[in-house]
């Protein structure tokens, strides 16, 4: 493709994340399975064609681990896009749902993403057209509850949008403002 | 290494052109899947599945291990696949230890699919707490890329779990007596239910045209995939949409319908394979 931009990932999780000190090797496949989602989720809304026979790399580390792994990869991954002025069609936002005890949830914690009844549904939109780029869930869900709970969690994504608006919004001033002095 | 320069603009564009009306390059409906052949080896744990031209083989296994200790009290599941060019002569067999991403993708998913819906029931692979429990090892063989490996390699992996019989086990007190099976029938894992995939593949520049179970040539001309996982009972175990063009809400609820009734085909399909090879020992 020397038409577009290839897009690599790498995603490093920090052996004191967690409460016990745990060394994930290299290679684990978890590991290269989330950065492989980042990396598609980012294809469809990175403005490839902009740069052509390029690479963009994109290196995720997490320092502490509560849950929610994926859904704050993307949305660091978007404010760092954002900050370094690489062109895209939208914010990627994302958010997780679940549902404890009948109840749909929004933004499961470490807590409540390890317990084995709750299912956890991580969704990645488009906030201008409400497009879905990345829906990941695990665990069981009956059918008739999925759409409850993917509406409670595209909700909490357009919450997320407004957050990172404001934080483009508050950099780019404070950028403006040293750059005036 | 040889390269996969995939399809022809033609051929994408035939493909499409079809698809706006209606009508599918290989003679199916939107929503047909191709023929579904299931065998169960004569060894227990051994199964083929063969979806069109893809083919996937599993097999399962199983042996004595400690336990992890975060976890003393329950038995362990492994997965381990094998993509190589055997499949399809593009696909190179992971060397040095690094995995493609698509064979990352798909061990994952079959993992997820198994392992994180609480398919088997990791308590009964327990012997004695804390010392001694069951691994289950499943390996998966691509033996045929013709399209839409995800559904085959699930349904394969269910499949051979079903199908396989481990050991029986005794347990005195302290002492586990592990019985041959030529003393004692094997037993059955145990297994709460029969998560099935559905893929669609989603073509044309927006991603607006859906097909079920797409084949090489449908697949490598999508512009985006969708896999839901279903079993029985009417339950969501797994929900798969991961790079290409966004898709709308209602496109994924209507793939989730119709991934409903088809869901139902492939567990009948699964059923009668087992019973089937079980009248026949």
């Amino acid at each position: 493709m020397y038409d577009q931009a290839t897009i690599n990932v790498e995603f490093n999780v920090a052996p004191f994340s967690t409460s016990e000190r745990r060394k994930r090797s290299k290679g684990d496949k978890r590991l290269l399975e989330i950065a492989s989602f980042v990396k598609q989720t980012f294809e469809g809304a990175i403005q490839t064609s902009v740069y052509p026979r390029s690479q963009i790399d994109i290196y995720i580390h997490l320092l502490q681990h509560d849950g929610g792994t994926l859904e704050t990869c993307i949305n660091a991954a978007t404010l760092a896009l954002v900050d370094a002025g690489i062109s895209m069609i939208d914010y990627v936002c994302a958010c997780t749902a679940g549902f404890v005890d009948d109840t749909p949830v929004l933004d499961l914690n470490g807590v409540e993403e390890s317990s084995i009844e709750t299912p956890d549904l991580t969704v990645a939109i488009l906030p201008r057209n409400g497009n879905i780029a990345l829906l990941q869930m695990e665990s069981k869900l009956h059918s008739s509850k999925l759409e409850e709970v993917m509406d409670l969690a595209v909700e909490g994504c357009k919450h997320i949008h407004k957050k990172l608006d404001q934080a483009v919004l508050a950099a780019a001033n404070d950028l403006a403002d040293k750059l005036s002095h | 290494m040889v390269v996969d320069i995939g399809p022809s603009n033609i051929e994408t564009a035939f493909v499409l052109e079809a698809l706006r009306k209606n009508v599918r390059v290989d003679g199916r409906g939107i929503y047909d899947y191709r023929t579904l052949r299931i065998s169960c080896g004569p060894t227990p744990g051994l199964a083929e599945v063969q979806l069109g031209q893809t083919r996937v083989l599993a097999r399962v296994s199983c042996e004595v291990t400690r336990p992890s200790p975060d976890r003393p009290t329950e038995g362990l599941v492994q997965f381990s696949s094998e993509l190589s060019n055997l499949a399809a002569p593009n696909l190179d067999a992971s060397s040095g230890g690094r995995v493609s991403a698509q064979e990352v993708a798909i061990s994952r998913m079959v993992e997820r699919v198994i392992r994180q819906s609480r398919a088997i029931d990791t308590e009964a692979l327990c012997i004695l707490a804390g010392v001694k429990v069951w691994t289950v090892r499943v390996d998966l063989h691509f033996l045929d890329h013709g399209g839409n490996l995800m559904d085959a390699a699930a349904a394969a992996a269910i499949v051979a779990l079903r199908h396989f019989r481990r050991p029986d086990v005794t347990v005195q007190g302290e002492e586990a007596i592990i019985h041959d099976p030529r003393e004692r029938n094997p037993v059955p894992l145990s297994i709460h239910h029969t998560p099935v995939c559905v893929s669609f593949a989603f073509l044309g520049a927006l991603g607006e045209l859906a097909v079920l179970d797409p084949s090489l040539l449908e697949e490598q001309a999508q512009a985006a995939s969708f896999t839901v996982t279903l079993n029985a009972h009417k339950e969501i175990c797994a929900l798969n949409k991961a790079g290409g063009v966004p898709l709308s809400p209602e496109q994924i609820q209507r793939c989730t319908q119709v991934a409903l009734t088809k869901a139902d085909e492939i567990s009948d399909a699964i059923n009668a394979a087992l019973k089937g090879s079980s009248s026949n020992k």
